[in-house]
């Protein structure tokens, strides 16, 4: 799928105020929308685990804490690529940008806690992702609420035909990467897990 | 005439101390009117451009697909070391309960 995006992505119509620009919008969104799927799923399982205590949980948080870091940056970074052409600037303190900029460094807080925190900095961690999670929903209304420069929340469901099949083209191919992603991520924190385990055990 | 200099002074001051403060004020300006409610879509991009987009389109992509390439890479790369240590340590523990 990631190889046939860009052929769909370069068949989308230009759009008239942008132009070329624009086309970056078929890779920061799916990007954006992932990042928050990511966040749920980190603080799903963060109050999953910080409640029943399902060490299951606290791993697939961790995975998905990463992941939410990762199209994060890539959303930060092809943002002020677009608004370099489109606005002129690369950067503007917003609500919107620097609110996803906020939600981007509590999860980056999150692996670092996990990290360098020692015993027990998962319980806090999970905290943290609770508060992340909930910072989504004001990341989302930002542009409807303030006024900002970024694109409002109308933009997707009003996307010309042209431009709607390649855009959830790929939102499909980025979630399905993320599923792989999450999955794989998950597996090699059980796996930590198990050799923690055996090395436990001989200890005793 | 020995009077003007601080009037002038202090005129020439307070127009230069708005012009300081107000031009970052224009730098945030959008040079544009971007769309913000809705995209309209046209067959062909302006043809001049002042900042070349298709570098700025490029280097998106190309950010997009190294970050997503490297990040699955060092998700194998780490899980190969631990399925590599798990190997290691269930040897020593056989070899060990042979022994023993």
């Amino acid at each position: 799928m990631f190889m046939m995006a860009p052929f769909l992505i370069d068949g989308a119509p230009y759009e008239s105020t942008m132009g070329l620009v624009q086309k970056i919008f078929y890779f920061h969104v799916p990007s954006a929308m992932t990042m928050f799927v990511s966040a749920f799923v980190c603080g799903i399982s963060s109050a999953v685990f910080l409640f029943k205590g399902r060490a299951a949980a606290d791993r697939l948080a961790v995975a998905a804490a990463e992941l939410t870091s990762v199209f994060g940056i890539i959303v930060l970074v092809t943002g002020p690529l677009w608004a370099r052409k489109a606005w002129g600037v690369w950067w503007v303190w917003d609500e919107r940008i620097t609110s996803t900029f906020v939600l981007w460094l509590i999860f980056n807080a999150y692996l670092l806690l996990r990290k360098y925190g020692g015993a027990g900095s998962e319980r806090l961690a999970a905290g943290l992702a609770i508060f992340g999670m909930a910072n989504v929903p004001f990341v989302y209304w930002s542009v409807n609420v303030w006024r900002t420069l970024h694109p409002k929340t109308t933009v997707v469901p009003t996307l010309q035909p042209g431009m709607r099949g390649p855009f959830w083209f790929c939102v499909t191919a980025f979630l399905l990467l993320y599923v792989l992603a999450i999955t794989a991520r998950a597996h090699l924190e059980a796996e930590r897990a198990r050799l923690e385990e055996i090395y436990l055990s001989i200890e005793e | 005439m020995t009077n003007w200099w601080p009037g002038r002074a202090a005129r020439a001051l307070v127009i230069a101390a708005a012009l300081a403060f107000s031009t970052p004020v224009f730098a945030l300006q959008p040079p544009t009117a971007a769309a913000q409610d809705g995209f309209v879509p046209v067959s062909r991009a302006a043809q001049q451009e002042t900042i070349p987009a298709a570098r700025l389109v490029v280097i998106a992509y190309g950010f997009a697909w190294v970050m997503l390439l490297g990040y699955l890479w060092s998700i194998w790369s780490r899980l190969g070391k631990v399925e590599r240590e798990l190997l290691a340590v269930s040897r020593r523990i056989d070899a060990g309960e042979r022994r023993g």
